[in-house]
């Protein structure tokens, strides 16, 4: 496979964040991925996809975008919302921090997307949105095993 | 179908879905803190027997139930953690607040 994309457009509601991993899921097959490497991708999806929902919508129905791109065995997501942005993306990536400690909110979303996937990228501006990309190589020996 | 919510005198077990997302953790979340506020729980086993998914919005509902129990001076455990839970419970330092077993424990 040498290169593939798709795009998903979807209203910011929670019941679609299971259509959409599994989306991706699906998507990715086509690398010949591990068990692993799949259940990997699904939760960093999860996560991000979360966060435009709960964080960059707040609640509120509009269209968060995902699109998936292949480049030799490399795939790359990307998480896109027209919410209302991350005032300091620094502080909202170290772990445990969260803006909603009163509704049970670990902290943890941009720490499992660093965890499971290669790279991270946020892009963020108040008021506009946010874009969060990430890649992960599949075909490769656990992530967690290798070094 | 067994009740996802079980109760056995002062333990409630909670056979948790397939998957644990930000979309479903809400609702164990509430259902848990409706029953801990009407009965006298003092142990809460969370039962991962069919669940292969489980994101960070699962690690903080746990988390939060966790608080409360240990508020009230009750404990927690998971049981039946496939390899898959139990990383994610272990990259998320829940295993270093509750107890986490493969199997169902004899005592329960």
């Amino acid at each position: 496979m040498q290169q593939n994309e798709m795009k998903l457009e979807f209203d910011s509601r929670s019941c679609n964040e299971g259509f959409v991993r599994v989306a991706v899921a699906a998507f990715m097959t086509q690398l010949n991925p591990t068990l692993e490497e799949v259940a990997d991708v699904k939760t960093a999806v999860s996560e991000a996809v979360t966060n435009a929902i709960l964080h960059g919508y707040e609640g509120a129905v509009k269209k968060v975008t995902v699109t998936c791109r292949i480049a030799g065995q490399v795939l790359e997501v990307r998480v896109e919302d027209q919410g209302k942005g991350i005032p300091d993306v620094e502080k909202a990536m170290e772990p445990l921090f969260t803006t909603k400690g009163d509704s049970d909110r670990a902290g943890m979303g941009f720490a499992f997307m660093e965890a499971f996937m290669d790279t991270l990228k946020v892009e963020s501006q108040v008021g506009k949105g946010t874009c969060v990309t990430m890649t992960r190589q599949i075909g490769r020996e656990n992530k967690f095993e290798r070094q | 179908m067994r009740q996802p919510f079980e109760i056995a005198g002062t333990t409630l077990t909670i056979h948790l879905p397939a998957e644990i997302d930000h979309h479903n953790a809400e609702g164990i979340r509430c259902e848990a803190d409706r029953i801990l506020k009407r009965k006298p729980i003092r142990r809460m086993v969370f039962d991962f027997e069919n669940t292969d998914f489980m994101d960070s919005s699962g690690v903080g509902m746990i988390l939060g139930r966790y608080k409360a129990m240990r508020f009230m001076g009750g404990t927690v455990v998971a049981v039946r953690v496939n390899e898959r839970m139990r990383r994610i419970l272990t990259l998320s330092g829940v295993y270093k607040v509750i107890d986490i077993y493969e199997d169902m424990p004899r005592q329960f």
